[in-house]
């Protein structure tokens, strides 16, 4: 069983302050690693943090994808356990890596292309029809999330994505626009359960459903099967610590979305649930097999 | 209790909770520049900032 865990974070948030004190309150020993103060040494295990050496599992929790990516990249090499580990942090981390996963289990999930130019992106959405809705690969808070409207829409997206410095704005993740009511569902799976579900409704300003952009959350009963859906999303991921996101459809949930560093004080207060004991008992659990 | 601290930007006051947590982000309320709190002695009232990273694209969920 778990004694010690690190919280391992770049900006500690609401939730990073809820699982330091959850796992104190369990009568464990917890720090707070900051992953910005270091340099580690990927020949010599005692250039990793103190902290870190003496907890029996390190919870990851950068708000920056990569920073925690690579860290946990570096802990493994280590035999360090990582939640999520690096793989699930990999794929959750990354739209179409999690699309692929999901396609390849058959769970339902918008229809999904990619195209690797801009002409070829503005000819498929073209010859697709509209509306279709363009994401970044890697990317949260539905930051440059776009709903693409008609082939003005398109052109003018592409124009300003071959404007910026990162390569990967070249690979154009496409999706159907999927008619949903104005809200959608966000589970937090932990492990082998759903822990907590809400409905986020959107603002009266955004199409899109994001907390950060001022959705708005209520608690979500799921039926039985709709856990199931959340439960082997979260496992398509390589499973962990997940925040799945679904659209109700009339054949079905859709998901759409599996975060790898998943923000829970929205659903928290919206349910009730503590979710950061959770967490930290799913942690402690796993670091005793 | 709280600790104040000048704004490096607008020399604005700035409250750090004494409890605040190293890696904490605190904001001034007069020109909302974020720092982020690199210790806190409570005793002798005093913190230590650090201006705040800028949000990133890879930043999120």
């Amino acid at each position: 069983m778990a004694n010690a865990i690190s919280i391992l974070s770049d900006r500690l948030r609401w939730e990073e302050k809820a699982l330091y004190k959850s796992a104190l309150s369990m009568g464990l020993k917890a720090s707070i690693v900051d992953a910005k103060s270091h340099t580690l040494d990927i020949l010599d295990e005692s250039s990793l943090p103190a902290e870190v050496r003496e907890s029996d599992v390190v919870l990851q929790r950068c708000v920056s994808h990569y920073r925690g990516l690579y860290y946990a990249a570096v802990l493994e090499r280590f035999g360090r356990l990582v939640v999520n580990s690096f793989s699930t942090s990999l794929i959750s981390g990354n739209k179409l890596l999690t699309s692929l996963e999901l396609a390849k289990r058959g769970i339902p999930t918008p229809r999904t292309y990619v195209s690797f130019s801009d002409d070829s992106a503005v000819e498929f959405m073209d010859r697709h029809g509209y509306p279709m809705v363009v994401k970044p690969i890697v990317g949260s808070w539905g930051r440059m999330v776009a709903k693409v409207d008609d082939r003005d829409d398109a052109s003018i997206i592409v124009e300003f994505r071959r404007m910026l410095q990162d390569p990967t704005y070249q690979v154009y993740y496409l999706q159907e626009y999927v008619r949903r009511p104005p809200r959608d569902i966000r589970a937090v799976v932990v492990g082998d359960s759903v822990v907590a579900a809400e409905y986020r409704y959107q603002p009266p300003d955004d199409w899109r459903t994001n907390i950060a952009r001022g959705g708005r959350a209520e608690p979500a009963n799921l039926r039985e099967d709709e856990r199931e859906i959340m439960l082997k999303a979260a496992e398509a991921v390589g499973g962990g610590v997940l925040g799945v996101d679904a659209m109700e459809t009339e054949e079905g949930l859709l998901v759409h979305e599996v975060n790898g560093g998943v923000e829970f004080h929205g659903v928290s207060r919206a349910t009730g649930i503590d979710v950061a004991s959770k967490i930290v008992e799913y942690v402690k659990s796993i670091a005793r097999r | 209790m709280v600790i104040k601290v000048q704004c490096n930007e607008c020399g604005g006051t700035i409250e750090v909770p004494d409890d605040a947590l190293p890696g904490e982000i605190v904001s001034c309320p007069d020109c909302g520049t974020e720092y982020e709190v690199v210790s806190v002695d409570a005793r002798a009232g005093r913190a230590e900032l650090r201006p705040a990273e800028e949000v990133k694209e890879d930043w999120g969920e």
